[in-house]
């Protein structure tokens, strides 16, 4: 379709606000994961727990299947992308009434968004940075 | 002079034509809304179509509800106005918390593309006061993200308020009560197919309509919902 236009989230603010300036003078990067809350079915995590006789595998079970969503915010410090990326995961990369999220620091980054010091995509997943959140 | 109403057009709707076309068959003067502009240009009732709103990425629905024209929908919604989102729209206005509940992926992992029979609860609300008498109603599902899911306690108070408006029914017209009834296309709890909010006037149905608004198609039950919404809005 011509008229396909990409999801720009820097022109939609999310709850009206306005957008964030940018200019900050750091970057860090986080990692949110979003899993189906527990008690709801998740026939995507069926699938594969069923597909496990297949390989031979009869000791595992209660397969969940979710989604990591890695993202880089500007900003002033870490409490402050934090906010950001707290506001994010509940309001958008999850949906509270279904799934629960876990925001991982991953660490600073360089300026243009390079991790510093590249490494394996992981970083340094900070101790005590992955707490519950959602409801 | 006829009723106007609006069919929103977000990227990757897909049948937002066939709405427009059944709505124009029920007598509505039918008005295409783009999904960037927040003027909903004075209509009368929106309908929310049927496709994948942005790709469905990430959730469906989850990045259709931020959207300006989502902002002038919830804004006419909150004042009274009719909405009505259909499939891909029901999923929006989901996300939105326009209407409770979310909708999971289908039970089956499957996308589900065929007929079922919903049977309406009420014939008194703004989306099936045109129906007549309570009879099933035939019309085409076709999605993969249809299982709708809310809390006992929050399935449980729709039910006292009246809020489930259609369930899945069986040859029989019996509720498919059981998620994995072949007549429940999805798993959908309490073979819900469509609910309203608490006001009454915002709904969200799964199956489509427009889908089954000529004989021509295999059924024309589908334009007894959308003369319902037309009337309703003609009547405001």
């Amino acid at each position: 379709m011509s008229d396909r236009h990409a999801f720009d989230p820097t022109a939609t603010a999310l709850t009206g606000a306005t957008v964030a300036s940018v200019g900050a003078s750091a970057a860090f990067r986080f990692a949110v994961h979003v899993m189906p809350k527990p008690g709801i079915l998740d026939p995507q995590g069926r699938a594969v727990e069923q597909s496990l006789p297949h390989l031979g595998v009869g000791n595992v079970h209660a397969v969940r299947v979710g989604r990591r969503v890695e993202l880089t915010v500007d900003a002033g410090s870490e409490a402050e992308a934090r906010a950001t990326v707290e506001r994010l995961a509940h309001d958008l990369l999850a949906n509270p009434l279904i799934e629960t999220y876990a925001i991982e620091t991953i660490g600073a980054v360089a300026a243009g968004g390079r991790r510093e010091g590249g490494g394996d995509g992981r970083g340094k997943a900070g101790d005590g940075g992955r707490d519950e959140g959602g409801t | 002079m006829s009723v106007r109403v609006g069919v929103v057009v977000f990227p990757g709707s897909n049948c937002d034509a066939d709405t427009l076309h059944a709505l124009g068959l029920a007598g509505a003067e039918p008005v295409a809304l783009w999904h960037e502009s927040a003027d909903l240009g004075g209509v009368a009732a929106v309908i929310l179509p049927g496709g994948f709103a942005y790709g469905d990425y990430l959730r469906a629905g989850a990045l259709a509800r931020f959207s300006p024209v989502m902002r002038a929908v919830s804004a006419f919604a909150a004042d009274g106005g009719l909405v009505l989102g259909i499939c891909n729209g029901f999923q929006v206005l989901a996300e939105a918390g326009l209407v409770p509940g979310a909708l999971l992926r289908n039970r089956s992992l499957r996308f589900v593309c065929r007929q079922v029979a919903i049977l309406p609860e009420r014939l008194d609300s703004p989306f099936t006061c045109a129906v007549g008498e309570r009879r099933p109603l035939r019309m085409p599902v076709a999605h993969g993200e249809g299982c709708y899911y809310a809390d006992e306690t929050t399935l449980d108070a729709l039910e006292r308020n009246g809020r489930v408006l259609f369930r899945y029914v069986d040859a029989d017209g019996r509720p498919a009560l059981d998620p994995d009834d072949p007549a429940n296309p999805n798993g959908s709890l309490r073979a819900i197919a469509g609910v309203s909010n608490a006001a009454g006037n915002v709904a969200g149905l799964m199956p489509h309509p427009e889908r089954a608004s000529e004989a021509l198609l295999g059924s024309d039950d589908g334009m007894a919902i959308i003369r319902s919404l037309v009337e309703s809005a003609a009547g405001r």
